[in-house]
């Protein structure tokens, strides 16, 4: 089976039997986007929540979940995707420190779990399961053939979505 | 844009720091601390996990914030094995593995306190830039989560990471400490420049990429 590496700030795309792996995800989030009906699912490592908080124009846009994920779905598509059957698993978003001075710039995992959540409700694509905040680090698998995200952690067990 | 000698600069400045951390952290262990020299290194986000085990790796992280005229993240990173020989020179105890009861996390963090303290210290001195650090945190996770999120911070300016990084270690009970600096911008970098007298880049073209 192929293994395809999505790193940080990346997004990929692949059809079953792929499987689509995010390594050591924290505040960042894994969002894979899949249609069942062809077996093509994309996988985006998102770092960051909105692209309008870029410090400069030129940017790779897969650091961001607006811009990442608009791209996901239109590489989807041409990739033979019907956009009207995608769903959406999401993972991710912890916030791995705890520290309560400066809560805006610590809580960056849930801005973006929001950020993405606000990005599919814009596109339509429906949300059916996620495993997100909390103070953890998560490993995300997405099989292209079955649709489940698989998710292991550190003392905090497996889960399949 | 950084220069050559804008980069060499940063990294006399964080050979400065570490110096002084390394004499903390002697002083702390009663024992000889060889140091690294600093590198300044400019790479991709998923790379900066491969010196210390890869993103899936576990380690135990220890992370401050460093506020003031600029503003940065420290970030220690043990390994597992380097960390139960860290506790067990601290509080004289030997450990099977990871499950740390409160003392233990809290001997930990004021290990890094020490370390971080005395480094900020030393950059405060030599800059007289007022800074201020956080209290420290700690997480023992995979080292992709522990260090997403001051690499995210980055992220906004620069599409690819740029920070310092060195090395503690303490020889007889073979006790490794992997050290980051992370700044929260290029800002914070040209910020310890200007005070050094370094000419430093134009804080309105930031490329994010270090200059290289």
């Amino acid at each position: 089976m192929k293994i395809i590496r999505v790193g940080m700030g990346e997004y990929k795309t692949a059809k079953a039997p792929a499987l689509l792996v995010s390594f050591g995800l924290g505040s960042c989030v894994g969002v894979a986007l899949y249609d069942s009906t062809k077996k093509i699912g994309g996988l985006a490592h998102i770092m960051l929540p909105d692209s309008s908080l870029s410090g400069k124009k030129d940017f790779n846009p897969g650091k961001f979940a607006d811009t990442a994920i608009e791209l996901l779905y239109e590489e989807l598509k041409k990739a033979g995707a019907n956009p009207k059957k995608l769903i959406a698993k999401i993972a991710g978003g912890a916030q791995m420190f705890q520290l309560k001075s400066n809560k805006n710039i610590m809580m960056i995992g849930k801005r973006n779990v929001e950020a993405v959540k606000m990005k599919l409700a814009q596109l339509n694509i429906e949300l059916v399961a996620e495993d997100v905040e909390g103070n953890y680090g998560r490993t995300v698998e997405f099989c292209c053939d079955t649709g489940e995200l698989t998710v292991k952690t550190v003392g905090h067990g497996i889960k399949i979505l | 844009m950084f220069t050559e000698i804008e980069l060499d600069a940063l990294k006399e400045i964080g050979n400065i720091g570490a110096g002084n951390a390394a004499t903390a952290l002697s002083m702390l262990l009663a024992k000889k601390v060889k140091m690294k020299i600093p590198e300044v290194k400019v790479l991709p986000f998923d790379e900066v996990t491969k010196s210390v085990g890869g993103p899936e790796k576990v380690v135990t992280g220890v992370f401050f914030r460093v506020e003031g005229e600029l503003a940065f993240n420290i970030l220690f990173i043990m390994q597992p094995g380097d960390t139960l020989n860290l506790l067990r020179v601290i509080l004289r105890e030997s450990k099977e593995n990871l499950e740390l009861t409160p003392i233990e996390e809290s001997a930990l963090k004021e290990m890094g306190n020490i370390i971080a303290s005395a480094f900020v210290a030393a950059l405060a001195d030599f800059t007289g830039l007022p800074l201020r650090v956080s209290v420290p945190c700690l997480a023992i996770d995979m080292a992709g989560a522990i260090l997403s999120f001051p690499l995210s911070l980055y992220g906004y300016i620069g599409d690819t990471a740029f920070l310092i990084e060195t090395e503690f270690e303490e020889g007889l009970d073979d006790i490794k400490i992997h050290f980051f600096l992370i700044p929260d911008d290029d800002k914070a970098f040209s910020a310890l420049l200007n005070t050094t007298g370094v000419r430093s880049f134009n804080e309105n073209n930031s490329s994010g990429n270090g200059g290289i």
